[in-house]
């Protein structure tokens, strides 16, 4: 997979530093994910993965830095606007409408959709339940039934980079499982996706790049293959990288 | 017969509250505004056509053609303009800006149009009534009035259930960030509720000011009884609205049937019961 032929970047992010009030949740990250890449942002909880996402669909606003996508700065634009130009967020907790079905979930995710190869027919191929749950209200499904609704009603606007924050939150294994085995297949479409995951194994597994983050900055960056489990441990906790004495001070903070 | 009269009373005078009543519903459920000026917008609607109306050869009646799409579009302008300024800030700016609109506009009325009462005249229409029996007598200017609420509410129904815009604001009412992320434009969306509710609080005062007359402060009471219908129907519910207004209307007439004075005590007994036992009002289910 990380074979794949490889252009220019599409999503690029280049300094970004964003605050929470007082705190520096992220500070200068470089990033660059080139179209059908499956990059994958590592990280403990509190790392700053989300707020990295929210950022570049817009949620938040960076401090200073840029989001470029295909070479067009997006830093200043609204998030319906960068949805049109083709960044589609999942968000954590799946975010569905709670009063609306699954089809009007759905169609709402269809309310600015680029052209492209995803609609109704190839979602329900994708989850194949869907169709007969279409008038169900969306609060009543399980939480992997949401997460799959979630990845489709983001998938209907055909976005060009799909980015998926923390898909395996709060389900069991095994959903989580079936849930990732559906990525390939949009991949193999062309999706560039960018991805939060805790789960270390579960990320080198699918991504061709890995990002650690650890409070905010960039402590690791490269192929799954390239870096070794003790490389990603040292990233991900930031322990190992000190010298081991009791008295030295922590540079992550 | 005369407590089925008074019933039959309160159902009519159930169907203007419930008209009243949307439009402030509306703006809460979606955009999560307690519009303390809503009442005083009604007003406006009577003053308006009072104003406007002579100069265009139209029959009173008709002043809705004029000033319901006047007060759309001044809706959409008001909340993209000063209500979304004050939600960027908190909702309790928003708050006291309505307070603050309310005021305002009690004022400005009062200046321009004095304090005498005044009513929209609408020739014999309002005198007209049929008889059911010996007792019950209904005017059919309030039959029509109550006909025109059912007609908005099932209209907001089907605009809100039927249509993509529709399901737009359902969205966006529910998960204002997660509809961004769809693609929602929200502010248009709260424009266009906005919109909504101002031309149903238009017909609303325009209703009002054809049934009896007004003061540059009337908005203040009508404001009340709209809140109640709201609450006691379940905020959010587009039928409730009408059920909440039925409700209240009833008890105020049963409430006068007794004696005079407990018209509005009546009601506001039933109000304060609903909220003792269902505080999400009779068919407020959802919960957010």
């Amino acid at each position: 997979m990380s074979e794949k032929a490889v252009s220019a970047a599409l999503l690029e992010v280049r300094g970004l530093t964003v605050y929470h009030g007082q705190l520096r949740a992220l500070d200068n990250i470089d990033l660059a994910v080139a179209t059908g890449e499956t990059y994958a942002i590592i990280g403990a909880n509190g790392a700053g993965k989300s707020t990295l996402l929210r950022t570049i669909v817009g949620l938040h606003e960076p401090k200073s830095g840029h989001v470029v996508l295909d070479g067009r700065d997006i830093t200043r634009e609204a998030p319906d606007r960068r949805l049109a130009a083709g960044v589609a967020l999942v968000p954590e907790g799946r975010r569905l409408f709670p009063s609306l079905t699954v089809e009007e979930n759905l169609l709402v995710g269809m309310h600015k959709a680029r052209p492209g190869t995803f609609d109704m027919k190839r979602v329900s191929e994708l989850f194949p339940w869907i169709p007969d749950r279409r008038k169900q209200r969306a609060s009543q499904l399980s939480g992997g039934e949401q997460q799959a609704v979630a990845i489709c009603r983001a998938l209907l606007a055909n976005p060009r980079v799909l980015l998926l924050d923390e898909l395996s939150l709060g389900l069991a294994p095994i959903v989580v499982r079936r849930i990732y085995e559906v990525l390939p297949a949009l991949v193999a479409e062309g999706l560039t996706i960018l991805l939060v995951e805790q789960d270390v194994a579960q990320a080198r597994q699918i991504a061709s790049q890995v990002h650690c983050l650890l409070e905010g900055r960039t402590s690791l960056t490269g192929r799954p293959d390239e870096v070794t489990a003790e490389q990603i441990e040292e990233a991900y906790f930031g322990v190992g990288a000190l010298p081991v004495s009791a008295s030295a001070a922590d540079p992550g903070g | 017969m005369e407590w089925a009269n008074a019933i039959v009373q309160g159902i009519v005078t159930g169907g203007f509250y419930a008209l009243f009543a949307c439009g402030l519903s509306l703006m809460f459920g979606v955009m999560g505004i307690i519009n303390l000026a809503h009442g005083d917008l009604a007003i406006i609607a009577a003053y308006v056509a009072i104003a406007l109306i002579p100069s265009t050869h139209l029959p009173m009646v008709w002043a809705f053609v004029v000033v319901v799409p006047i007060f759309a579009v001044g809706g959409y302008v008001v909340q993209r303009t000063l209500l979304q300024a004050s939600l960027d800030r908190s909702p309790f700016t928003t708050l006291l800006v309505a307070f603050g609109m309310s005021v305002i506009i009690e004022n400005v009325l009062l200046e321009v149009f004095s304090a005498n009462g005044q009513s929209i005249t609408i020739g014999t229409l309002i005198t007209k009534s049929f008889s059911l029996n010996s007792t019950i007598t209904i005017s059919y200017f309030s039959v029509i009035v109550l006909a025109v609420a059912i007609m908005v509410l099932g209209g907001i129904q089907l605009f809100l259930s039927r249509t993509a815009t529709g399901r737009l604001v359902r969205a966006v009412a529910d998960d204002r960030e997660a509809a961004q992320l769809v693609g929602a434009n929200y502010r248009h969306v709260f424009g266009i509720a906005a919109a909504i509710a101002f031309a149903t609080v238009a017909l609303a005062g325009l209703s009002y000011g054809m049934l009896t007359e007004f003061v540059p402060t009337s908005g203040v009471t009508t404001l009340l009884f709209a809140f109640e219908s709201v609450v006691i129907g379940g905020i959010g519910n587009v039928w409730g609205t009408l059920v909440g207004g039925v409700v209240l209307g009833v008890a105020q007439q049963i409430g006068a049937q007794i004696n005079p004075a407990y018209q509005i005590l009546a009601g506001n007994l039933v109000f304060l019961a609903v909220l003792a036992v269902r505080p999400r009002g009779l068919f407020g289910m959802r919960t957010a």
